[in-house]
């Protein structure tokens, strides 16, 4: 893809995040950064094609990346949704 | 399937990560707006693996190693011990970009000059958010001293290994197919991670977790124009973009500058110099007289901080306050931005003891009417607390905005011993004439507190 269409995506990739994350209420940073750590792991996306290359150097170094990635997918999704699963509001106390 | 499709389930998943963020800005949604972002991810992940010619066992290796790791670690991990986790998790992430890099650049045969740098970049910041999260965990976790690091020349030390980066950038740019630019790069970008981590005591570890945050994600985006990859620039930008907003919270939340923050080695410089100001008699009280201070007061705010969370006092804090509500009292919670070692941990632990979030109340909401406390709680919270930083210009926190604890009437401040805090300053809120020291370990000190009640 032509390079400046992927800074264009990225620059208003930033702007769109400073406008979301604006938003998040202090007391839901812990989870933010863990739910962002996640989301950050979507470098396993990139991994996958890699590691299926016929160099094996290639598909190495790709595996491997797989494995870190896939480490902060599923244990940030999960840790993120433990710890929000614990926050309570005063009424009703029925878990939302 | 056609990448054509592909893209069009990319551009789904990049859709579900924004509405997940969004719905991360209430507490009533935010387990949905995880759900919801990690569906982005699963459908991004499915739609990748129908990619022709991928290598299914190695794929399959990763997945299963990655994900026994990620979950076992996500189920036992202690709510105190968050801190150092997410900055593991970091460091996990970079260390990712770094071989999406690296592999992405032993993959292209003719590479281009733009593709070179993004490579460069990715290796860099995925390598420096390796070893500085590693280096962050450990001083997290008190496997490794967590007090500043400084030695003389370290600015030197530095400005020479940022400039070897830039030759080596240059180098590596100009002749591609020489492994050792390559192999120099990766080394410094491991170094850089170290040294820049080193001189950051760990009451600054919020700034420094919010940047690593930051870094993993931006890692992840230069991966992304690496590989053409417009998802993972989308996604890696969106992180970038939290993690930059939460470290100039945290930098406000202390007035602080970043650079002041990074390289100022905070709290060796402070001990020496620090003037003794305000000094007095500190006044004891048993948990015994305490108990009659509390039992008749009306409205309670209790001000946690680190010494809460190594104390694991959070439950026993909670137990303290359904007694003073059944008691009539009206009981709330004050937490500083920086209280504790990363952003929102006060407010994690003390969700986990089932306090409920609209309790806890930030400082600018706290401060107009703390004069209307009867009583202020401190547990093991110090610097955030310090009035210092409103009165005495000489002090080095002075200008920090801090929660104004010592207005109200009855101040009580459980603390361990009279040794200063982390950041070595006095603290002139211990000798205040309504300030009241119960001295020990927090959780039994509170712990003596609900007995008394019962």
């Amino acid at each position: 893809m032509d390079i400046i269409n992927l800074v264009f995506v990225f620059v208003l990739a930033i702007f769109l995040g400073v406008e979301l994350i604006n938003k998040v209420p202090s007391t839901l940073h812990t989870p933010l950064m863990s739910g962002s750590n996640a989301i950050s792991g979507i470098t396993l996306v990139g991994a996958l094609a890699l590691a299926g290359s016929d160099n094996e150097i290639v598909s190495i170094l790709g595996a491997v990346a797989v494995g870190f990635a896939t480490i902060n997918v599923i244990g940030g999704y999960m840790v993120t949704d433990r710890m929000l699963a614990m926050f309570k509001k005063k009424e009703g106390g029925d878990g939302k | 399937m056609s990448t054509e499709i592909i893209d069009l389930v990319y551009i789904a998943a990049a859709i579900l990560f924004i509405v997940g963020l969004k719905f991360l800005g209430s507490p009533a949604t935010a387990r949905k707006g995880n759900v919801i972002s990690s569906i982005g991810m699963a459908i991004a992940v499915i739609a990748t693996l129908f990619t022709k010619g991928l290598n299914f066992e190695l794929i399959i290796g990763g997945f299963v190693i990655g994900g026994l790791i990620g979950a076992v670690v996500a189920r036992k991990v202690e709510m105190t011990s968050m801190p150092e986790m997410v900055a593991l998790f970091n460091g996990f992430g970079g260390l990712a970009s770094l071989f999406v890099g690296w592999s992405a650049l032993k993959a292209t045969a003719s590479p281009e000059v733009f593709f070179l740098v993004t490579v460069f970049l990715s290796i860099l910041i995925g390598g420096l958010t390796f070893t500085g999260s590693l280096l962050a965990y450990g001083k997290l976790s008190e496997r490794i001293s967590g007090r500043p690091f400084v030695y003389a020349g370290q600015r030197i030390v530095n400005s020479g290994i940022l400039l070897a980066v830039v030759v080596c950038a240059v180098l590596f740019i100009q002749n591609p197919a020489d492994q050792n630019w390559l192999y120099l790069a990766v080394g410094l970008s491991l170094l850089l991670g170290v040294m820049f981590v080193l001189p950051i005591g760990g009451a600054d570890m919020p700034v420094v977790i919010s940047l690593l945050n930051s870094f993993s994600g931006i890692a992840a985006a230069a991966a992304g124009f690496a590989i053409g990859n417009i998802l993972l620039i989308v996604a890696g930008s969106l992180v970038g973009a939290s993690g930059i907003i939460l470290t100039n919270i945290m930098c406000k939340a202390m007035n602080r500058s970043l650079s002041n923050v990074l390289f100022s080695g905070f709290g060796t410089v402070s001990t020496s110099s620090g003037p003794v100001i305000e000094q007095g008699e500190v006044k004891p009280m048993s948990a015994d007289d305490a108990y009659y201070v509390l039992e008749a007061a009306s409205s309670v705010v209790v001000i946690p901080g680190y010494g809460m969370a190594v104390a694991q006092a959070q439950h026993v804090v909670k137990e303290l306050q359904e007694l003073l509500e059944h008691n009539g009292a009206e009981v709330v919670y004050a937490i500083h931005p920086v209280a504790g070692r990363m952003p929102g941990h006060m407010n994690v632990l003390l969700a986990e003891a089932d306090v409920p979030y609209d309790l806890l109340l930030e400082m600018d909401q706290i401060n107009p009417r703390m004069e209307t406390f009867d009583v202020a709680i401190i547990i093991g919270a110090n610097d955030v607390v310090n009035p210092a930083a409103r009165e005495v210009e000489s002090s080095p926190i002075y200008g920090m905005p801090v929660i104004n604890a010592d207005q109200a009437q009855t101040v009580f401040v459980l603390k361990r011993s009279m040794a200063s805090g982390f950041a070595g300053i006095d603290n002139p809120l211990f000798f205040k004439e309504n300030t009241r020291m119960l001295f020990g370990d927090a959780k039994e000190t509170l712990g003596n507190l609900v007995k008394a009640f019962d």
